[in-house]
């Protein structure tokens, strides 16, 4: 088998909480892994206790069917959520510096123009913006042309053009048979690149697989948009469910003629209805009960 | 390894000399504490005691002025007392005045050279030697004793305190140099970004202990040289002595710095224990003055000290020439 890294009942407690409360999964080789849950569902600190900075309570994991050595950190690239640069250096410096500490190395140029630093090459690491040092530090993951590749939230406070184009990196590095590890915020992000998708919430995994399955499965269903103002009681009569939105509310009904028929004996008025298939976003929102992003 | 230790070393090195500001502190903060004591310490100004001076005010008033002072001015004792240097002479009308500041130490001692009278504060050592200088004066008591010149050079305080101050500059700069980077290298998470490299930690240790001795040796390098040209203090040792003797203490403080610096991330806890250990250090280790005469337990402590051996041997290669083996012992306490 072709597995890159596997997960056996990893948990990790801190005093308060349970960050990961019993996680097990594997990735397979070139597979971009999608890593979703609401903040502080224990993302973070799952990937961190793979890449061996943050040692777990308890749990197994494997690289390439042995426990990580000197190899993993050779082979593997990692993006933080959040670090500094060093300070003082440049842009470029700060890249060199990174890839003279592998043995294996990528090719500078290509490097450079893969994540279009071009432009700010001679930058001072502290004068770029944050966009700018997102891709800086995704060249630095990159460094050491990594087998397997470790993103935390690599598109959070992007535009929406750098967005798109931090995903043509990670199919590009996906086009080489590399592996893709990515948590993040945002459904489409996960359903445009990930193969496979794992949402967290309060430390489990609570539902695994490709994003079409998944949806398929668990959210077959329509959504209903209106934009009325509409009282609990009525909602609560609809089969489904429902969340309220900044002008109106979403509803989720089982069957979709049972609700419209309801709301029509109401007479609530359905001239600016909106029915739109169910997305991961619905998904998400059915299995962790909590609005992403809110 | 040396490769990886190299890459580090290259981008520490890079990081300090762009930190302007760091840089030219540590190059200014030398020059100017040495230029401010040679200024302060200029014989003629210093004084070390001051006596207040009665003018009666009431006499004035009523005799000439210059009649006062011719008859001060006979009084031979008081005359000689005058003449006293590092003694300053401040005149006050007020008796109350004079004796208020007289009780809040503010001088040592008062006189009325024509009442022939004197206070001083029976609880201040100073007035005690001042009073000593004014009986000292009496000139028709026989001198028992010839003043000899001290044999040899005699050193000015100033460069006696420059090797203190290279060792200074050398503890701070070695202390906060390390401890302080590692700490917010730590904090603000590049440590952790190199811990997920195949890079081990004695490799970075190392790096950072290499470059900051690096930096040290070019900033202590360029303090000496400049000191040197700018006040012409000299280096009666050998050049290559005193290269160990700093080498070795700077290796010593880096040491520390990293100790503090140790698992430990907030800026604040470090900057105090730096302090903690800096200040002592700097008070403690004779780089001001000499601990001569200070109670035993201080002297034993001050023994422990790194700073203490490294500016104890840089003062004997630069002041007194001395050799490396003459100064085996602080190297010895050093390393
Ligand atoms: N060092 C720590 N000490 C104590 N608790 C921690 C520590 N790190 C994380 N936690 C807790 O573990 C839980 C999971 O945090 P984690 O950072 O993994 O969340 P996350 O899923 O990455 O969230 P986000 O989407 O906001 O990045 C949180 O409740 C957090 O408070
Ligand atoms: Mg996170």
């Amino acid at each position: 088998m072709n597995t890159v890294l596997e997960v056996k009942n990893l948990t990790k407690f801190y005093p308060e909480v349970k960050a990961i409360n019993g996680v097990s999964f594997s990735i397979e080789k070139g597979i971009c892994f999608g890593l979703l849950g609401p903040n502080g569902a224990g993302k973070t600190t799952t990937i961190e206790v793979i890449e061996g900075i943050v040692p777990p309570t308890s749990g197994e994991i494997l690289y390439r069917g042995k426990s990580r050595g000197a190899r993993f950190r050779e082979e593997v690239g990692i993006q933080f959520q959040n670090t500094e640069l060093p300070a003082f250096l440049s842009v470029k410096e700060t890249l060199e510096t990174f890839r003279s500490l592998y043995g294996r190395k990528s090719d500078m140029d290509e490097l450079i123009e893969i994540c279009y630093l071009q432009e700010i090459l001679n930058h001072d690491n502290r004068k770029i913006s944050g966009g700018q040092k997102q891709r800086l530090l995704l060249a630095m993951a990159l460094a050491n042309d990594p087998e397997l590749i470790f993103l935390d939230e690599p598109t959070t406070g992007l535009d929406p053009q750098s967005r798109r184009h931090l995903w043509d990196i990670v199919r590009n590095i996906k086009a080489r048979e590399k592996t893709v590890v990515l948590t993040t915020h945002y459904m489409e992000e996960a359903q445009i690149l990930c193969d496979i998708i794992a949402i967290m919430d309060y430390g489990k995994i609570i539902a695994a697989g490709p994003p079409e399955k998944l949806l398929e499965e668990q959210c077959s269903g329509t959504a209903v948009i209106l934009h009325e103002h509409i009282d609990e009681k009525t909602l609560n009569s609809i089969q489904g469910n429902w969340v309220r939105m900044k002008d109106g509310v979403e509803i989720y009904p089982e069957n979709l003629n049972d609700c419209i028929k309801t709301l029509m004996n109401l007479g609530i008025n359905l001239s600016k209805m909106t029915v739109r298939p169910q997305n991961l976003e619905d998904l998400f929102l059915k299995l962790t009960g909590k609005r992403l992003r809110a | 390894m040396i490769r990886r230790i190299w890459t580090l070393f290259k981008a520490r090195n890079m990081e300090f000399f762009r930190d302007r500001a760091a840089y030219g502190w540590n190059l200014l903060f030398p020059f100017m504490i040495i230029i401010g004591f040679s200024v302060m310490f200029n014989e003629d100004q210093q004084t070390m005691y001051k006596v207040g001076v009665i003018i009666d005010s009431n006499t004035v008033k009523t005799h000439d002025s210059e009649n006062i002072l011719v008859s001060v001015l006979e009084d031979i004792q008081y005359r000689n007392f005058r003449k006293t240097k590092y003694i300053e002479f401040i005149e006050f009308n007020v008796f109350n005045h004079a004796l208020d500041k007289l009780k809040h130490h503010r001088i040592d001692l008062l006189i009325n050279p024509r009442s022939k009278h004197y206070w001083i504060s029976q609880t201040s050592p100073k007035g005690y030697i001042v009073e000593k200088l004014l009986k000292a004066g009496v000139e028709n008591r026989k001198f028992l004793y010839n003043q000899k010149k001290i044999s040899g050079r005699e050193i000015p305080y100033s460069e006696w305190l420059f090797p203190g101050i290279l060792g200074m500059n050398i503890m701070f700069s070695a202390l906060y140099g390390v401890g302080y980077t590692v700490v917010r290298y730590r904090k603000n998470g590049v440590l952790k970004r190199f811990s997920v490299t195949p890079l081990k930690p004695y490799e970075f240790l190392a790096a950072q202990i290499i470059s900051r001795i690096y930096l040290l040796f070019i900033t202590t390098l360029i303090v000496f040289l400049g000191c040197t040209l700018i006040f012409g203090f000299k280096c009666h040792g050998s050049y290559l002595s005193l290269l160990v003797v700093f080498f070795l203490g700077g290796f010593s403080m880096v040491s520390v710095g990293l100790v503090v610096a140790a698992r430990n991330s907030s800026e604040e806890f470090a900057n105090g224990v730096l302090n903690l250990i800096s200040w002592p250090m700097m008070f403690l280790s004779e780089v001001w003055f000499s601990l001569e005469g200070a109670k035993p337990w201080v002297k034993t402590f001050s023994a422990f000290l790194p700073l203490t051996h490294l500016v104890d041997g840089a003062r004997r290669i630069m002041n007194d020439g001395a050799t490396l083996f003459e100064i085996k012992y602080q190297l010895l306490m050093l390393a």
